[in-house]
């Protein structure tokens, strides 16, 4: 049997993977977005709302830098958040009676959609991937690594010796410093 | 021959390479019988270690037989059982002669290199970028050891792989830092960190003779193995630390601190850690270092800071002014294995200690590569996963 394609032996697995996608997409959207606003607000006759765009392109791109972490799951959710926003900022475009570009705006919204949509099964299916400390909690109070009850090993090691260059620098009570040196006209060489 | 990879963040495959070869005198191939994921490896898992090659093959912590030994090994022969250290050492340079394999002054190829990033570069390490050597790592089924003769641990076969596997790393990394401490007898030794690595400062300080041993995290399951190896357990999302520090040592603090954490620290409540954060994602530092500025601050004066956690570069906000003025004594540094393995071996062989109890998990190699996502993510009870080749 042929297993090298197995769920196991790699590490990102298609959620990952999707996420990877959806989030240099982000960035790409967001650059756009941010540096040329109007070359999106003029198709969908949203001539005026730039600034709008802008932000949303900021949005983008801090989810996209998000996807690309080591755990996309919030960046992926955040995503799904602002799709609903962009969504709802296209249906008020359609219900513009003043709107000359309403078919665009439509295709908008069906990619849109279609992009959420996306975004949603993608967030669900991270969810369970990165959940942290999931599946059962198992009892480890037994695993102590001693043969013995820890009291009784308590200082078993004690025949170790702690290197000279590994002592602590300053002196224990155990180890104390001594008398103190009194201070001597004499010269300590003789 | 087939290895695990890394092919970038979060992506370690199931590969098929080319076997390693003989390349100098001095190597040996040992055929791998037993490897694991170490926190470590997280790291590289999460691109926080620098000049890693797409491709590489990862892994420091495998032992297994030797198959195939250079004409200049002398104190290694064919079906020879060996724990290998994660510290390459050559046994002959100034740093080794003193007993500080993980600073060896040869074993690390890539020298010129890592003594532009680091000043001086330490050892050359399996597995683990190629600053630190580019050496192909123990996650496979074949690995070139070099200075085979110095680089490897001789272990008895009357002990399974399983309880003699973590000679390599953990065990003596967390020996080596209780040992850093100076424990003694009156001694609160503290550690941050209840992975792998914490498990093993636990023991290693009761075995030293700490009068109280306490470790801090907020996994459930870490901290109960830990409070059967002697902790005192504080989970950090229920109880304060600082407070409960101050109970368990009558408001004078540990003398002890050990950081078994590293540069991926998170508290998800502390203002700092979120700074830290934000920083790092945005290329601002390199290292996370909340578990080192509360070690700074709990600890009495006077006390030791010690050190195994992986750090990789810059840190921000280290509140210099409390290190300097409660005279506080830091120790740190990869392990110097070869230096501790022998005794170690030997309180194995004498019953003083089974590390087989930190295995949570041990599946074949082929299943490695989403282990470190179990692994990362703590899921399933996930503490340490032993990989079969
Ligand atoms: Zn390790
Ligand atoms: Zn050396």
């Amino acid at each position: 049997m042929n297993r090298s394609h197995s769920y196991m032996s790699h590490s990102l697995h298609g959620s990952d993977r999707l996420a990877r996608g959806l989030g240099w997409f982000s960035l790409g959207l967001g650059l756009c977005q941010v540096l040329a606003p109007r070359k999106l607000t003029k198709p969908l006759g949203m001539e005026g709302f730039e600034p709008m765009v802008m932000a949303c392109g900021a949005r983008e791109i801090a989810c996209g830098i998000g996807a690309l972490s080591t755990n996309p799951t919030l960046a992926i959710w955040s995503r799904v958040g602002g799709d609903a926003l962009d969504l709802a900022a296209l249906a008020a475009a359609l219900r513009d009676k003043h709107n000359p570009k309403k078919e665009n705006v439509g295709v908008a919204m069906a990619a849109l959609g279609a992009v959420t949509a996306l975004d949603l099964y993608c967030a669900t299916k991270l969810q369970k991937r990165y959940a942290y400390q999931a599946g059962p909690t198992p009892d480890y109070s037994d695993r102590s690594g001693f043969p013995h009850p820890v009291d009784s090993m308590r200082g078993a090691a004690s025949d170790f010796e702690t290197p000279k260059d590994m002592r602590a620098a300053l002196p224990s009570p155990a180890k104390s410093p001594g008398p103190r040196v009194t201070p001597t006209t004499r010269s300590p060489i003789e | 021959m087939k290895a695990l990879c890394w092919h970038g963040k979060n992506d370690i495959r199931y590969e098929t390479v080319p076997d390693p070869e003989i390349e100098d005198p001095r190597d040996a191939i040992i055929n791998v019988s037993s490897c694991a994921i170490c926190g470590s490896d997280l790291h590289l898992f999460h691109h926080f270690m620098p000049s890693m090659k797409s491709g590489d093959i990862v892994g420091h912590e495998f032992m297994g037989e030797v198959m195939e030994v250079g004409s200049d090994v002398k104190k290694l022969k064919v079906g020879d059982r060996v724990v290998v250290p994660f510290t390459i050492t050559c046994g002959e340079c100034d740093q080794c002669r003193r007993g500080n394999f993980s600073l060896c002054e040869r074993s690390n190829r890539n020298k010129a290199m890592a003594d532009k990033v680091f000043g001086h570069a330490g050892a050359g390490l399996f597995g683990y970028s190629h600053l630190t050597g580019g050496y192909a790592g123990g996650q496979a089924e074949y690995v070139r050891v070099p200075f085979a003769d110095e680089t490897h641990i001789q272990v008895p076969d009357t002990l399974t792989d399983e309880q003699v596997l973590f000679l390599g790393d953990i065990f003596p990394t967390g020996w080596q830092a209780a040992v850093q401490c100076d424990i003694e007898p009156t001694d609160t030794v503290v550690i941050w960190g209840a992975g792998p690595v914490g498990q093993f400062c636990v023991r290693s300080a009761v075995l030293l003779g700490a009068q109280q041993v306490v470790v801090i995290d907020n996994v459930p399951e870490r901290l109960s193995m830990a409070q059967a190896g002697g902790a005192i357990p504080i989970n950090f999302d229920e109880e304060s630390v600082l407070g409960r520090l101050q109970e368990l040592t009558h408001g004078k603090g540990p003398e002890k601190c050990i950081d078994a954490v590293g540069l991926e620290s998170h508290v998800p409540r502390s203002p700092d850690s979120v700074y830290d954060r934000v920083k790092q994602s945005l290329w601002m530092e390199n290292d996370r270092a909340h578990v080192l500025r509360e070690m700074i601050y709990v600890c009495r004066p006077g006390g030791v800071l010690s050190i195994p956690g992986v750090y990789s570069g810059m840190v921000d906000k280290i509140p210099m002014g409390q290190l300097m003025n409660k005279a506080l004594s830091v120790r740190s540094g990869q392990t110097h294995v070869r230096r501790w393995s022998d005794d170690l071996v030997r309180r194995i062989d004498d019953g003083q200690i089974d590390p087989s109890f930190v295995i949570t998990h041990s599946v074949s190699l082929e299943d490695g590569p989403e282990m470190y996502n179990v692994f990362r993510n703590k899921q399933d009870g996930c503490v340490k996963v032993v990989l079969k080749p």
